[in-house]
């Protein structure tokens, strides 16, 4: 059986059962492993990727969810949002061991595509799904405010 | 008193001089193994375009600075740690500096504390700091010489700056990549000068960009889960629900029906299933059958052992430590305070579920992975394969997140490959409730204390006992001396108050439940009882928490005669900070915090002071309790002292993640155990802090020119008890059984 999507903005077809969740398809068929496995039963945020622009949790979705529909994981992620949550990520070295970094990226994305200066409260709402177990959350607050900011200069 | 730090300084200088080797073709240097390093050279003067002059460092045509990481990194900043300290002193330009994980090679590559390759203990960049410098000034003096051979000049005349290789007078420069093919045949300098501290640009930069931000920002860096090969399977073992059983037998046969599914093997402990897709060996999993032996099994649950370790609480235990005699004086104080606290079994939880990559041949084996002790991995994996070690490749990846848990998968990696032939490699995947489940925890421990004051309010005998497993009992090395388990009592045992009478006394009750060391290890409960009981004390002498402790915190704490205090000879001189170092961070974070300024109703501010990883660490915590006795932190702020700060920025951020560490630990976080098996599965049971409950966190580093400490642990252990200070604070209620997401 096959799945065809729109993986970072290019057509693909997957030989997959489509009831294996989207991630595992990612990971395993496609070969993109940026998108991470932290718990499989959408709590942790670690493999939030976004479909048709929305975040999603890739670890909980069936493949079948994504046919047809645009998919985008970090090693796709375009436009200037995502240029200032990846560039105010690296100016405040937000990461430590990395590994939940991703789908934190793909969240703030998501947040800054929704609000262009979110407050404390909104990234704390919107990012809340999203765990980080070496507690960089001072660090992803004041990265998303960064984006913000940078976002405000380019324009 | 000898500083340990100079005790490894003067070894390293002594086998640094005694291992350069003569060769044919010039002298070259290896690090701590003379063939071996012989072997490194002449692998380099081989391909000359590779200047290796030791076994730390690259140094590419294509002018890149490779460094070698002996430490693994799991989110601490060691690779950037490591690779600043080798380029200051090589004057390496920031952006030319790439970092790789070592092969594993005690000889080479051992912690300089532990004599092994590990990465451990918050010591990385304390057991490198002067070999990762004399690595790097080797290399600059071999540079300088191939530089002054090339134009004919003096060495002396030669300056070295941001990667760079100048000679002013005849205004010519060079890269390191253009020097590199020469400088590996240069003789290696017998004996190198290291810089003044004073003239260090990299080391103590306010921001130096990690070496590992990008890649973790993108998408692209590596972790085992993410090693892809050829024909790759998927292994994920199912293993028994109570600890200590073992497979009696199984039936595979529906296990290898379902499609995918190419093979059902036995692996230690349980019986792995082996698919073409992780989703398959999953299912695989599910119609599986597998009849467990659980007569060796642990039946017990935490019920039981709070029954049987409160008994214990009330019994006399093996003495840790013997100031005076405070039995004696406890019976005569005037006042007399009493506490008892709890806590409980914790798990590591990394982000990453365990997992590992393992592709075996008839002669060799490749193992991705991000273990704590490589080259222990490669014994293991050379005992499964009945391989040699030297068969055995480990290539060390990043690992996500460790937090004392050491990182694990290597090993069934191997073990399935083994058992299916070497025919495919093989990935094993384990699920967040295979690793949660699995994992060996922070021990369950109760602690009582018991104080007496005199009739002027002093505190004059103090009197702590602790119940808790050993994480050490049966092992080699020095943790377990005369019966104590120097990991259970650390930061009780070491308490540099001066009180009079001081009686630490340990039960080390077993049990079947698999635990080990926990971010902080026995400083994570230990410094919890200390910290809020001496506040209690405080409270009840009529005096500031922060006064009472200024005043405890007067004398030096080695100056005073101790009957008895239970260490290896190892831990003794790193026992207590170099006096006054705790006084001083507990008042720069007091006047950091705005100690003493009021605050509205129902908040408060809490104080802790702590020295662990020869590091000294203060918070102020301001928390707000609410009605319904929810608690909310509001702000921490710390203070530091772990000696040389060589990268203030990862300190700070090291700093704050130990704060959201801590304050998960004690907010909720809790492990419970039902007839031997755990009872929580995934971060639904088993919470962890979020952002909306992170606090602002400002960091102070102290300045120091002592050599640099801990920074990994140290900063864990006085969060809670300042949490918990600032709560009785604000509402007079104390918490004494940890987790406490609300106050009753």
């Amino acid at each position: 059986m096959a799945v065809s999507l729109i993986l970072n903005r290019k057509s693909v077809t997957l030989d997959v059962d489509p009831n294996v969740p989207l991630l595992w398809a990612i990971r395993e068929a496609v070969g993109l492993t940026g998108t991470k496995f932290g718990c499989g039963i959408a709590q942790c945020g670690a493999c939030t990727v976004h479909l048709e622009g929305r975040p999603i949790r890739s670890c909980v979705t069936p493949a079948s969810a994504a046919a047809g529909k645009a998919v985008t994981t970090i090693e796709g992620v375009s436009g200037p949002a995502a240029r200032a949550v990846q560039g105010a990520w690296e100016k405040l070295d937000v990461v430590q061991c990395g590994y939940c970094q991703s789908g934190q990226i793909m969240s703030a994305i998501a947040l800054l595509n929704e609000k262009r200066d979110p407050t404390d409260a909104e990234i704390d709402a919107a990012m809340s799904g999203n765990i980080c177990r070496c507690g960089t959350y001072v660090r992803i607050r004041a990265a998303i405010h960064e984006a913000a900011q940078m976002r405000k200069v380019e324009r | 008193m000898k500083n340990e730090y100079h005790a490894v300084e003067e070894t390293s200088r002594r086998q640094f001089l005694k291992a350069g080797v003569v060769l044919a073709q010039g002298l070259v240097i290896g690090f701590y193994l003379p063939e071996r390093g012989a072997a490194l050279a002449l692998q380099a003067l081989e391909q000359p375009a590779v200047f290796a002059p030791n076994a730390f460092l690259r140094i590419r045509s294509d002018n890149t600075v490779t460094v070698i990481s002996k430490h693994i990194e799991v989110g601490q900043g060691v690779y950037t740690g490591l690779a600043t300290i080798v380029a200051e002193e090589l004057d390496a330009a920031w952006s030319q500096v790439r970092v790789e994980g070592a092969p594993a090679d005690d000889d080479l590559y051992k912690n300089l504390r532990i004599g092994m390759q590990v990465t451990c203990c918050s010591i990385s960049i304390t057991n490198s700091f002067e070999q990762h410098r004399q690595a790097g000034a080797m290399a600059r003096a071999m540079l300088v010489a191939a530089a002054a051979r090339r134009w004919q000049v003096s060495a002396d005349e030669i300056t070295v700056e941001n990667g760079v290789v100048k000679h002013l007078r005849s205004s010519r420069q060079a890269t390191f990549g253009s020097l590199a093919r020469l400088a590996a045949t240069m003789p290696a300098p017998a004996r190198v000068t290291l810089k003044d501290p004073k003239n260090f640009k990299l080391i103590g930069a306010a921001h130096l960009p990690r070496v590992d931000s990008k890649g973790k920002t993108n998408g692209s860096a590596v972790y085992s889960i993410d090693v892809l090969l050829p024909q790759m399977v998927f292994a994920s073992v199912e293993r028994p629900p109570r600890f200590g059983a073992v497979p009696k037998n199984y039936d595979a046969a529906a296990a290898k029906a379902v499609q995918n599914v190419t093979e059902v093997v036995p692996v230690s402990g349980g019986v792995a299933v082996v698919a073409k897709s992780f989703s398959a060996a999953l299912n695989g999993r599910t119609a599986l059958k597998i009849e467990w032996d659980e007569s060796k099994c642990e039946t017990r649950g935490t019920p039981e052992l709070l029954s049987e370790y409160r008994a214990l609480l009330e019994q006399p235990g093996v003495v840790a430590r013997r100031d005076g005699d405070t039995a004696a004086v406890l019976a005569r104080a005037v006042r007399i305070l009493t506490a008892t606290y709890e806590f409980p079994y914790l798990a590591h939880v990394p982000v990453v579920p365990h997992s590992a990559v393992a592709k075996l041949s008839v002669d060799h084996c490749d193992i991705w992975a991000c273990d704590a002790a490589p080259s222990a991995l490669q014994s293991r994996a050379a005992h499964i394969t009945g391989l040699r070690r030297e068969q055995v490749e480990v290539h060390t990846v990043y690992g996500g997140g460790s937090f004392g848990g050491g990182g694990g998968g290597g090993d069934t990696a191997v073990e399935v490959a083994h058992a299916i032939g070497g025919r495919f490699p093989v990935k094993l995947i384990e699920t967040r409730e295979d690793t949660l489940r699995s994992d060996r925890f922070r021990p369950m421990y109760l602690h009582k204390l018991t104080a007496g004051l005199d009739a002027n309010g002093n505190l004059i005998a103090w009197h702590h006992r602790i119940v808790g497993q050993s994480i050490f009992a049966g092992r080699p090395g020095g943790e377990v001396t005369k019966g104590i388990d120097i990991t259970s009592v650390g930061g009780a045992s070491n308490i540099a108050y001066d009180i009079p009478n001081i009686l630490v006394e340990l039960h080390s009750p077993a049990n079947g439940i698999p635990v080990a060391a926990w971010r902080s290890v026995g400083d994570s409960h230990c410094a919890f009882a200390v910290e809020t009981f001496l506040d209690d004390v405080a409270h009840a002498a009529g005096r500031d928490p922060l006064e009472f402790r200024r005043a405890l915190l007067a004398k030096d704490p080695r100056e005073k005669p101790i009957l008895e205090l239970v260490a290896d000879a190892r831990y003794r001189d790193s026992l207590f900070a170099k006096f006054p170092r705790d006084r001083q961070v507990l008042e720069l974070a007091a006047v950091k915090a705005g100690w003493g300024t009021p605050l509205p109703t129902g908040r408060g501010r809490g104080i802790a002071v702590h020295y662990s990883f020869r590091t000294s660490v203060a918070h102020v915590a301001e928390v707000t309790v609410g009605s319904g006795g929810e608690i909310k932190v509001d702000r921490v702020v710390c203070a530091v002292d772990c000696g040389l700060p060589v990268n203030p920025d990862i300190i700070r951020a090291q700093a704050e993640g130990g704060v959201a560490f801590g304050l998960s630990s004690v907010l909720h976080e809790r492990i419970t155990v039902k007839a031997g098996a755990v009872e929580q599965s995934n971060y639904h049971d088993y919470r962890l802090l979020r952002i909306d409950e992170m606090p602002k966190v400002e960091v102070h580093i102290v300045q120091s020119s002592e050599p640099p400490m801990g920074i990994g642990e140290p900063v864990v252990p006085p969060v809670g008890p300042a949490v918990a200070n600032a709560i009785f604070a604000a509402v007079g209620r104390r918490v004494r059984t940890l987790p406490f997401p609300t106050v009753a």
